[in-house]
């Protein structure tokens, strides 16, 4: 029946195409497919890839068209690694990463445990959990400012009523101690869904036959959770980790809205930071090489997990 | 009427319309998005009527107002034919020819700088500042000053319990010291049953916010830009000892008299904690003035204005407002500039006045009428006659930026000593200002 479809197709074509075509071996044929492709991602990732290489190298400043561009060798580079204020940044950077990271596997791991097992309501309990990931940053952001509003904030009135500690005596984005944490809190409570429904397929793909095996083996619920659930899981637990880890490197949209860096520079993040060099100070030249340093050393760090994450598949 | 003439009156309308529109243009002018660029709106609604050319906006809200305009001044890009720009950016964009003079213009069209405000001549319009190179019009005069809860002030049981505690009326300020015992004596207060806080002040970090308001005591505790006598001199004026005490003032002021959570707070959020009742002052640019007193819970007499209160070293206010501008890169410079021609005429400056702007007129201001016929009007006037601006430098972004993160690092989050966030503001600087080839 295909092969009749595929005739009557071949018939269909005109001739000067058929016979254009029939000059055209299957690796030209496959490159005239891709090179549209190929062409986009050089113009688009590529060639701004190098054009950046480049720039990081000169004092050039996009606001100053008619000022000369010098050549500055690794000037910038030297600037950035020994300027405290970067560190501050990368430091605010880890906490934040390692913080929502380790928050997010532990309570999305523990959901997607407990939305395992069958109980009714299960599928709509399913979609609320899942419901903050499907919101703009910027929104959450921007009403998560008047969750922590000490004075009309239901997260303070929450904080007030389970302590006892009057709600307009702290201030979440205010506070020196607490505003780091304010971020991550909203970003687990945004992402902490995605980290779910990862392990959630990891945990509806290990076979229930081996659960039967080790259930006829008499092994505890316990030893099975750690023999069989968290190896088979953790391919899946990495891959989450992976996305998510990436994801928070770059994180701005989210952290702009809710501190705007602050208090101080507290929460300002590599990813602020760097558009503040560009696009606020202009500094192009410094901003690109900048932009590098966070390239190379999520790539390095991605490559390496990434051979990490395959030696635990293979296991 | 025969058919010929009605042929040839309808052919006559069809090519006296098309002329027309050969001729009109369609002119975008980019702001700012608050109450006033709403006002201009209205008032643009004459120009159209008069030119025939039709106007469109573009308004960009305050925090990503200047990020979005010098990006697209920067890029050249066509989309503002008129730019009512910051008055920090003047240096910028007359350097980099983002803005076209307009001196020959002025000169042709008999419109005189000795006409507006000198204060607005030189923060809005000219560069090198105090030299006669315009590349703006004064359109909108601003300066930041305080907005107080009056009926609270005129209360007796709160008059008499000041007056016990600090010995003199609770009326205006007449100081900045003072500013700060009202504040703190309103702090944590039961107003009517509600909790009632000293004065909303502006903390912002993101944009341009605490350096807005932290000049406000810099300034009149003896902060100096650089030298008087050595422009770019910055050592020992930008970090005296008095510009110090005057951070610390204001981080006394952010620490016992502001509301909760208000470390991030710029306009709209003083605008809002003042409007609901939280706080019993509040610092905020006199654009504000009109809207409180439309506010049906803090307008009709219960607010009073007045200007930024003296200290120790002076008296100064931070200025701000705009001057608005053809754009270089505008293929419709001829009607821009009839824009501005328009705009500049002593009508149009009595009714921006009455529809909310702040005209920088002469002509308009010392109307005999003026300081009546609004209750902020001579707040205004008066506030105007004590401002001060930021670096107009092209650079200015650069010098905001670390400004903003100096203030907001020891003010909201306490990070070292005030001497040390204006020494390493220095340094910030001389290496800003060296790259400018300034030092």
């Amino acid at each position: 029946m295909l092969r009749l479809l595929a005739d009557k197709i071949a018939r269909k074509t005109p001739v000067g195409v058929s016979k254009h075509v029939e000059g055209l071996s299957d690796k030209k044929l496959a490159w005239l497919f891709v090179s549209p492709t190929i062409m986009l991602l050089l113009a688009i990732n590529i060639f701004p890839l190098i054009w950046t290489i480049y720039l990081s190298f000169t004092d050039y400043r996009v606001n100053r068209p008619n000022r000369d561009v010098n050549w500055v060798d690794l000037r910038n580079y030297e600037r950035i690694l020994s300027d405290s204020d970067i560190w501050h940044t990368m430091q605010a950077t880890a906490h934040f990463l390692v913080s929502t990271l380790v928050l997010q596997v532990l309570l999305g791991f523990t959901l997607a445990f407990l939305i395992n097992k069958k109980f009714k309501g299960n599928d709509l309990l399913t979609t609320l959990i899942v419901l903050p990931m499907m919101l703009s940053p910027a929104v959450v952001g921007n009403f998560w400012t008047f969750l922590y509003q000490p004075q009309i904030g239901l997260f303070n009135y929450v904080i007030s009523f389970l302590s006892g500690i009057d709600p307009s005596s702290f201030s979440m984005i205010g506070d020196v101690h607490l505003a780091p944490w304010a971020i991550v809190i909203v970003d687990t409570w945004m992402w902490t869904p995605f980290v779910m429904l990862i392990c959630l397929a990891g945990l509806r793909s290990i076979p229930e036959s081996i659960y039967e095996a080790a259930e006829c083996d008499r092994a505890s619920q316990w030893r099975q959770f750690w023999t069989i659930t968290i190896p088979m899981i953790l391919p899946f637990l990495m891959l989450a980790v992976l996305f998510r880890g990436i994801e928070n490197f770059k994180m701005f949209d989210l952290v702009v809205q809710l501190t705007g860096g602050g208090p101080g520079s507290l929460t300002t993040l590599s990813s602020i930071d760097l558009k503040r060099e560009a696009f606020e100070k202009w500094k192009t030249g410094y901003s690109s090489a900048y932009a590098m340093i966070l390239f190379v050393t999520v790539f390095g760090l991605a490559s390496i997990y990434v051979k990490a994450l395959n030696k635990v598949k293979d296991r | 009427m025969s058919f010929k003439t009605s042929v040839k009156m309808v052919a006559g309308a069809v090519m006296a319309g098309s002329i027309q529109a050969a001729v009109a243009d369609d002119l975008t002018l980019c702001w700012a998005s608050w109450d006033p660029a709403n006002a201009l709106v209205e008032l643009s609604k004459d120009f159209e009527k008069e030119s025939g050319h039709k106007m469109s906006f573009e308004f960009v809200p305050w925090p990503n107002f200047a990020d979005r305009m010098l990006n697209e001044l920067n890029s050249g890009g066509g989309l503002c034919d008129l730019m009512i720009g910051d008055s920090q950016w003047i240096g910028g964009a007359a350097e980099n020819g983002q803005y076209i003079k307009l001196n020959d213009f002025f000169a042709k069209e008999g419109i005189s700088m000795d006409d507006f405000i000198p204060a607005t001549v030189t923060g809005y319009s000219e560069w090198p500042k105090g030299t006669p190179n315009y590349w703006a019009l004064p359109a909108f005069g601003d300066v930041v000053g305080w907005t107080y809860r009056k009926d609270w002030f005129e209360r007796p049981e709160l008059q008499k319990e000041y007056k016990g505690k600090y010995g003199r009326d609770l009326a205006v300020p007449k100081s900045l010291d003072e500013l700060k015992d009202i504040a703190q004596f309103f702090q944590n207060r039961k107003i009517d049953g509600k909790t009632v806080y000293g004065a909303a002040i502006y903390t912002e970090r993101g944009s341009e916010g605490i350096t807005m308001g932290v000049t406000n005591a810099l300034y009149n505790y003896g902060f100096e830009y650089s030298n008087p006598a050595k422009p770019y001199d910055l050592k020992g004026f930008v970090n005296s000892k008095e510009a110090a005490a005057g951070l610390e003032f204001y981080k006394e002021l952010y620490d016992t008299a502001t509301p909760p959570g208000s470390s991030n707070w710029y306009m709209g959020e003083n605008i809002d904690a003042y409007k609901s009742g939280q706080v019993a002052l509040q610092m905020n640019f006199a654009f504000i003035w009109p809207g409180v007193e439309a506010d049906p819970n803090v307008g009709g007499g219960k607010s009073g204005y007045f200007p930024n209160p003296p200290g120790p070293a002076g008296h100064f206010a931070q200025l701000g407002g705009q001057g608005i501008s053809v754009v270089a890169s505008s293929d419709k410079q001829a009607a821009a500039l009839e824009y501005i021609k328009w705009f500049a005429q002593k009508e149009v400056q009595d009714k921006w006045w009455r529809a909310g702007g702040y005209s920088a007129l002469k002509a308009v201001v010392e109307d005999p009428g003026f300081v009546s016929s609004q209750p902020y009007a001579k707040t205004f006037l008066d506030s105007m006659a004590i401002v001060k601006d930021f670096w107009a430098e092209p650079a200015y972004a650069d010098l905001l930026l670390p400004m903003q993160e100096r203030i907001h690092d020891y003010v909201i989050a306490g990070k070292g000593t005030a001497q040390e966030a204006l020494d390493g503001l220095v340094d910030d600087w001389t290496e800003v200002l060296k790259d400018e080839g300034k030092r």
